[in-house]
């Protein structure tokens, strides 16, 4: 295991922002931490990272203790913060330099690992990161978490606030880091960045509410699941909700998702409708996604 | 005008006082000057605005309408140009070149008009935290120039809707974010306006609260509030009346979800954004 906590604890005076938690992270897969702001990701990284003391349980990291070898722990990983934490003032090449001596290494040493991003980032060398634009300034933000070849990479929410093609950009990026032998351990409050990870932790309000693979997360949705279109979408979703054997139903772009006991009542869900002055239905069985899945757990 | 007059129940505002009548003084002057008003049935008009800094152009001769009562998602690569066009719709920025109305007032001449009828929200501020529910509310009121008993009913109102009646008197910081995103669109549209922009609303928030959260802009259009958001999810883009994507500083689509879909034979929203985002040159 590179990652191992044992119920670890944290609160901040009353509020328990990590309850209890326990995760086990293996080497070299890309482990997920999803759910919502508030849930207690970015202080788990803080604990795992030393930047924090747990108020119990237990954390070990790349084989060393989180309290007594945070020393060890520091010089093993690379640590991207959520909000940009870099010298604004320093250029970009400034900046790598920095990260690169502090780590008593050099940026020519370890470039095979951030070749890729860096080359993006080549031609703004001599820019102060602070002038850089909000995509520009996370590929320079994991060039410096990268420079001193860590063991285990924390992300805490790389992708907040970034549009669907950066994400889906900066998760071809990861993949091609796993394949260097980097555990990589990420924070995100969006559901579809789930099915990139080999392993995921749901977390919500500090509470962890399952750890699986994304598929074992899926087939663990025990209901059945309907697609639901009609020409009135809006009326739609609230005909759904007053549906009596609807356990629930939410909105998933272009359709409604809706939760039943059985896909037997489909013909009894589609008279009703029918019924309400739908037409030009569309009822369609369908495999959960993790949001589904998310929303299953949270709303009992 | 009766600004001013709520604020004796919140200290330390005098700085925004200072402000609300410095802004009331030049909203007189702009009334009395311009008498622009809708030709038809647009809330917001734009054409060719442009914006540039130094030599970069921010947005590029975009020109679009918005309908009344429209629910219109404004979507765009990191980049693009979004925040800089949404900055000047909602008079915090001088266009470069180009024109444009905004709930009948011009966007480059009467930005104080253009503030005092928009609402306004953001994922990163909207509420003061140190504040109480109730004083919050009478903080927004009191900016827009609502008398003591407008406040006090439209906070029983919204309160009540929100179903927050028992929070009242809580402090900001100690409510759920989910809760504060609520409380933060409704405070958006507390006086009335005719058209909110929203911005990313919904960012970070939690699966649920962000479905529940598109009820309450259902609502807000059921009443004929006019709503334009931004949003990085590509779900939520189906929701909208009217969704435009921008590239470059231009905007390069413009239609309904379902015509966007059809045009570029595309399954899903992600799928048209992808396409088109793609397209750009710029990072």
């Amino acid at each position: 295991m590179m990652i191992e906590t044992e119920n670890i604890c944290k609160s901040y005076g009353k509020i328990q922002a990590v309850k209890s938690w326990s995760i086990s992270v293996k080497a070299n897969e890309i482990y997920g931490l999803i759910g919502p702001d508030g849930a207690g990701k970015t202080t788990l990284f803080r604990l795992l990272t030393t930047v924090l003391l747990p108020d119990s349980g237990k954390g070990v990291v790349a084989g060393y203790d989180i309290v007594k070898d945070f020393r060890q722990i520091r010089k093993e990983i690379g640590y991207m913060p959520g909000r940009f934490s870099l010298y604004e003032d320093l250029t970009v090449k400034e900046n790598l330099q920095f990260f690169a001596t502090v780590f008593s290494t050099t940026i020519e040493e370890n470039m095979h690992l951030i070749k890729d991003i860096y080359s993006q980032l080549e031609k703004f060398s001599s820019r102060k990161a602070g002038k850089l634009s909000g995509g520009m300034k996370q590929k320079l933000a994991l060039c410096c978490a990268l420079i001193h070849s860590p063991k285990v990479l924390f992300l805490d929410e790389p992708t907040t606030g970034v549009d669907v093609v950066s994400r889906r950009e900066f998760w071809q990026m990861l993949k091609r880091l796993k394949q260097e032998g980097i555990t990589i351990i990420v924070s995100t409050p969006y559901m579809d960045e789930a099915e990139m990870c080999d392993s995921i932790a749901l977390v919500n309000q500090g509470e962890f509410l399952r750890i699986d693979t994304p598929n074992g997360i899926v087939s663990s949705f025990d209901k059945t699941l309907f697609s639901v279109k009609s020409n009135k979408m809006h009326q739609l979703l609230n005909d759904l909700k007053q549906y009596s054997n609807a356990l629930s139903a939410f909105s998933f772009g272009e359709s409604i998702h809706l939760k039943v006991n059985s896909p037997t009542i489909k013909q009894d869900l589609s008279s009703y409708l029918s019924d309400k002055g739908h037409s030009e239905l569309e009822i369609q069985e369908i495999k959960p996604n993790i949001e589904d899945c998310f929303m299953a757990m949270t709303s009992m | 005008m009766l600004y001013g007059n709520d604020f004796n129940v919140i200290a330390n505002v005098s700085k925004v006082i200072y402000k609300t009548k410095h802004i009331n003084s030049q909203l007189s002057k702009e009334k009395q000057n311009n008498k622009t008003t809708m030709t038809n049935d647009d809330i917001i008009q734009v054409k060719d605005l442009t914006k540039q800094f130094g030599k970069f152009t921010a947005v590029n001769h975009i020109t679009f309408n918005v309908k009344k009562g429209e629910i219109f998602g404004f979507l765009g690569a990191n980049g693009a140009g979004k925040t800089t066009a949404m900055r000047m719709l909602c008079g915090l920025s001088y266009p470069t070149s180009g024109k444009g109305l905004v709930a009948g007032f011009d966007i480059s001449k009467q930005q104080e008009m253009v503030k005092k009828n928009i609402g306004y929200m953001s994922q990163k501020f909207s509420l003061y935290e140190d504040l109480k529910v109730w004083e919050n509310f009478s903080l927004f009121g009191g900016i827009y120039g609502m008398n003591r008993k407008e406040i006090k009913d439209r906070t029983d109102k919204m309160l009540k809707e929100l179903n927050f009646e028992n929070e009242r008197n809580a402090m900001v910081s100690s409510l759920p974010l989910g809760w504060k995103q609520k409380l933060a669109f409704s405070l958006s549209i507390f006086h009335n306006p005719k058209i909110v922009f929203l911005d990313e609303p919904t960012g970070g928030v939690d699966p649920i609260t962000r479905r529940q959260f598109w009820e309450m802009i259902y609502a807000a259009a059921d009443r004929g509030i006019t709503v334009f958001v931004t949003t990085h999810y590509m779900d939520e883009s189906e929701y909208c009346d009217r969704v435009s994507i921008m590239v470059d500083g231009r905007i390069d689509a413009l239609d309904t979800p379902q015509n966007l879909k059809n045009l570029y034979s595309a399954k899903d929203m992600y799928d048209v954004f992808l396409y088109l985002a793609r397209t750009a040159k710029r990072s």
